[in-house]
Order: C-alpha cells, then sequence, then structure tokens
C-alpha cells in the first residue's frame, strides 16, 4: 500500500511547555483514532535547537555546522506521521484530522516505493 | 478527408484513453498507446480509407501499442508482468457503453482533481478529454509549448506518484468535486472567449455537453453548459464584417443562435429544477445571460431584473469581472451615476478604466472620459479591443 509522509507546519511551539498540553493531547488523539494506518510519527523539539549541517566541496570536505533551522519560516516543520492508505483520498482525509491542519498547514508527500 | 479522420481519431481517442488508463494503471503509457494508435491511422487511412468500425479499429491498435511499451517497460526494469493486465489488454471486443461511461467519469475527475493546480486541471483535461497536443494547448493557454509538456509531465508524475485515484467520486462526494471540474469547463471557455479564439469555446462546450450526458442529473453540468449556450448562441453577432468587436446595445440580434438559445433555457430551468432552486453562480450567470437572450432589443432588455441577479451573484461569488458588468447594468437600470457609483468600490484594471470612460461619456464628462479610455489602453489589451478603444477615443476626443 502506498505511504505518505504527512509533515506538520505549525507555531514553533515547545511541545513540552504546559501550556501546550491540551494540543499535544490533540495530536495523541488523533494518533489513537488512526492507529491502524500510522506506520511512524515523531514531534520535534523548537527550531531554535536546529542544526544545519553542510559539507564544502565533496564527500570528506570540511563540516560546517550553523544554527537554526534550514528555511526561516513563519510556520515551523513541528513533527511528522509516516500514514499508509489506499491513495491519495484515503491519505488528505487522514491528514486533514492532523490538528496542524488547522491553524497550520500539512504538507503530504508520497514516499517512494522500495524495488 | 483528412481533418475528418484527424476529427475522428481525436474524439475517439479520448474514448479509448479512458478505458485504457484503467487497465493500464498509468496515465502515460496509456497516453503514449493511444498516439502511436492515432498515428497509426492517421498514417494508413487516408491510403486505404477510414474501416468499418474505426472505434474497434484504435481500440485494438491502442491495446496493442499499450501491451508493446509495457513488454519494454518490463524488459527494462528486468521485472515481470502482471498477468492480469496482458490478458485484459489482449482482448479483441470493445468495451460496453456503460463502462466507457463511468472510464469518462473517471478521467474527468482525476483530471480535475483537487491535489492538481486550475491550470494543470485545464491542461490535463485538453490533453486526454479532448485529444489537443501540448502545442495546440499552450495556443489556448496562452503558454510555450515547453512549459505545457513541462506542465502535463509534472501533472502525469504527481498522478502515478502520489496514487490520485482514478475513481468516481460517490454521491455524496459529487458537490464537493463536482465545482473544480465545472471551473475547469468554464475557465477554458472564458479564456477562448477573451482573446475571440474560436477553438477554446469548441472544446469548453465539448466537455460540458460530455459532463451533462454523464452527470444528467446534477443541477452543475447543465447550469455550466447552459451558460456556454447562451453565451455562445451571441458568437456570431459579436464580431462585424471587418472583424471588428460589436458591444451588445449594437449587436444585429437577429444572428443570435435562437435553437441553442432555446436550448440554454431549458437547460438552466432543468438545473433550477434539480437544485431545488438554490441557485449557484453557473445558474446565475446562465440566467443573466437567458435574460439578454431573451430581450427582443437592447433597450428592451429588463435592466432591473439582471441587477438583481447580479446582487445575487455578488453574494454568493463575489469577483471583479461580475462586478464591472454589474455596474453597467445598474447604469442601463438607473442612470451613469449609480454605475459609477458601484465601479468606485472595484480594483481598477484595463476593463474598468474602459467601463468607467464609457459611464463617464454618457454623464456628460467627456474629458474625464478621454482621461479613463487612454488609462484603458495602458495594460494588457486584446487588439480586437484595443482598435474598439481607440475609435471611441477618437470620437471622444471631438466632445470633449
Amino acid at each position: 500500500m502506498p505511504q505518505y509522509l504527512a509533515l506538520t507546519y505549525t507555531a514553533d511551539v515547545d511541545w513540552w511547555a504546559p501550556e501546550q498540553a491540551a494540543e499535544l493531547a490533540e495530536y495523541r488523539q488523533f494518533a489513537v483514532d488512526n492507529a491502524g494506518s500510522l506506520r511512524a510519527s515523531a514531534v520535534l523539539h523548537p527550531t531554535a535547537t536546529a542544526t544545519v549541517v553542510r559539507v564544502e566541496g565533496a564527500r570528506g570536505g570540511k563540516v560546517v555546522t550553523t544554527d537554526g533551522p534550514y528555511a526561516e519560516t513563519k510556520e515551523a516543520l513541528t513533527g511528522y506521521y509516516l500514514i499508509e492508505a489506499a491513495d491519495l483520498d484515503e491519505a488528505v482525509a487522514i491528514a486533514a484530522q492532523i490538528p496542524a491542519a488547522w491553524g497550520g498547514a500539512v504538507e503530504v508527500r508520497p514516499v517512494i516505493a522500495a524495488r | 478527408m483528412h481533418d475528418a479522420v484527424a476529427e475522428t481519431v481525436r474524439v475517439e481517442g479520448a474514448r479509448i484513453l479512458a478505458t485504457l488508463i484503467r487497465t493500464v494503471g498509468d496515465v502515460q503509457i496509456a497516453e503514449d498507446a493511444v498516439q502511436e494508435a492515432a498515428l497509426a491511422a492517421l498514417g494508413a487511412w487516408p491510403v486505404t480509407g477510414v474501416p468499418p468500425q474505426p472505434r474497434a479499429w484504435l481500440t485494438v491498435t491502442a491495446r496493442r501499442k499499450a501491451i508493446d511499451i509495457l513488454r519494454r517497460e518490463q524488459a527494462r526494469r528486468g521485472k515481470e508482468e502482471e498477468g492480469t493486465r496482458m490478458i485484459e489488454l489482449a482482448r479483441a471486443d470493445l468495451p460496453p457503453d456503460e463502462v466507457v461511461h463511468d472510464d469518462l467519469l473517471r478521467l474527468i475527475f482525476t483530471c480535475c482533481h483537487p491535489a492538481l493546480s486550475p491550470p494543470t486541471q485545464v491542461a490535463l483535461a485538453l490533453r486526454t478529454l479532448c485529444g489537443l497536443s501540448p502545442a495546440q494547448i499552450a495556443g489556448l493557454l496562452l503558454s510555450t509549448e515547453a512549459a505545457t509538456e513541462k506542465r502535463l509531465t509534472r501533472a502525469r508524475q504527481k498522478i502515478a506518484a502520489a496514487h490520485i485515484p482514478y475513481r468516481v467520486p460517490a454521491p455524496a462526494e459529487l458537490p464537493a468535486r463536482l465545482p473544480a471540474v465545472c471551473g475547469v469547463i468554464h475557465s477554458l471557455y472564458t479564456s477562448g472567449h477573451a482573446t475571440f479564439d474560436v477553438d477554446a469555446c469548441r472544446e469548453a462546450v465539448r466537455l460540458a455537453e460530455l459532463l451533462h450526458a454523464l452527470l444528467p442529473g446534477q443541477p452543475a453540468p447543465g447550469a455550466v453548459l447552459a451558460l456556454l449556450l447562451l453565451t455562445e448562441a451571441r458568437r456570431p453577432a459579436r464580431l462585424d464584417a471587418s472583424g471588428a468587436a460589436v458591444t451588445l446595445d449594437c449587436q444585429d440580434r437577429t444572428r443570435w443562435d435562437a435553437a441553442a438559445i432555446a436550448r440554454g433555457i431549458a437547460l438552466l430551468n432543468a438545473s433550477l429544477e434539480a437544485s431545488r432552486r438554490r441557485a449557484d453562480p453557473y445558474q446565475l450567470q446562465a440566467a443573466i445571460a437567458a435574460e439578454h437572450a431573451r430581450a427582443a432589443s437592447y433597450d428592451g432588455t429588463d435592466w432591473p431584473e439582471i441587477v438583481r441577479l447580479y446582487d445575487l451573484l455578488m453574494s454568493v461569488a463575489p469577483n471583479p469581472a461580475a462586478g464591472l458588468a454589474r455596474a453597467v447594468a445598474a447604469a442601463e437600470a438607473s442612470g451613469p451615476a449609480a454605475g459609477l457609483a458601484l465601479l468606485a468600490d472595484l480594483p481598477p484594471d484595463p476593463r474598468w478604466h474602459a467601463v468607467r470612460a464609457d459611464l463617464l461619456a454618457r454623464a456628460g464628462r467627456h474629458a474625464e472620459a478621454v482621461e479613463a479610455l487612454t488609462s484603458s489602453l495602458a495594460g494588457t489589451v486584446t487588439d480586437v479591443e484595443r482598435r474598439h478603444r481607440e475609435q471611441r477615443l477618437a470620437e471622444l476626443r471631438g466632445l470633449a
């Protein structure tokens, strides 16, 4: 069955902060409701903890790290779900239940199947 | 002879493609197979004559071409081909009409899937449902052949990679999915309309006829077809012998297509019945077109009724084009001042300036009208519109 990575873009919050508890509970409920379709998921620390890694020139070159996310955007990548669904319509129906879909956005990307 | 063959191949091609996509499970392979079959027909038929059953000839040839393509893919990937697909393709009989009917609907809803961008939906519909070449599509959509090819390739890749389903939406989903399909048809029609391009309009009417024939009980396809027929009915009067634009007030109404008007009005009434008279934007636009079509002369038009319909349209689907048309209708119903007041709330563009110039002239404010009409020539304007406005500008300068 096709797999889709649903990337959640929301306000750049700290999910462990007490004020996020209610929203985090909604995400947990989504995961319970759709357990049969979810193959993996993750919640990410805020973008302030991100490190971008680049290697100069080619493989083995100097490793350059910069502080912060790859792209500074109003809404940040804050988590993902790996969804298994029959087709895009089914994947969209599941993604539409992720709390990030309101107030933020969910990007649904088809995963290349192993050959 | 050759044009008739090309037309047969194009119309039959879309029908065959719809079923082949489902059998093969891949838009690109199915399109390539139909394309190769079409080329074979165009090469053979002018010499051998059109076979007694062109549809059967094309269907069987397209299936053979699909088998060839699948075998080539199989050899390239070193993977065993699914047997059921090959057996299905090796059949010599034609699919029954109800199967083709459902396949055409599948194709329509896949082309107009909300996960594809609106311009991509239009391009894909023209390619698969109308059988137009990328060069022809580029001509209709004011794009380049290379950009159109790229757009189509990306669309096919997305359909395959994201598994956009090849399926007719369930009846409960139809109201949510039909507006996109109607939007594709309507935007195709208006793109042709604005440039006086005969082909875009004809293809849009063809698609509207197809959608209505496939879903006769749904109000939206009937309303779109009604709108297109009622607008299309006035086309013979829209240009004069020299190719200059003729505005509605000066059109020779005897040149309007009475049969198309009668059919458009009947379709509109049936559509309104089917939706229990809760009017959607296409029904309202068709009702406005019907109101114009019914009037024996420009002065005999029921302008207050047209203003009322535009008010309804602006309340359900506000857009600048409808706003401009409402201002014109209001000026006819209650004088130029009423029209100018409505214009003040709309964003200025070349058409807005042209309408404003007309209303100012009618209010006797000729100097301001010259200024407005000059502004209207600054933006993107079709050649026909430009000639019309330049002539009008010369007249107004004489009065100012």
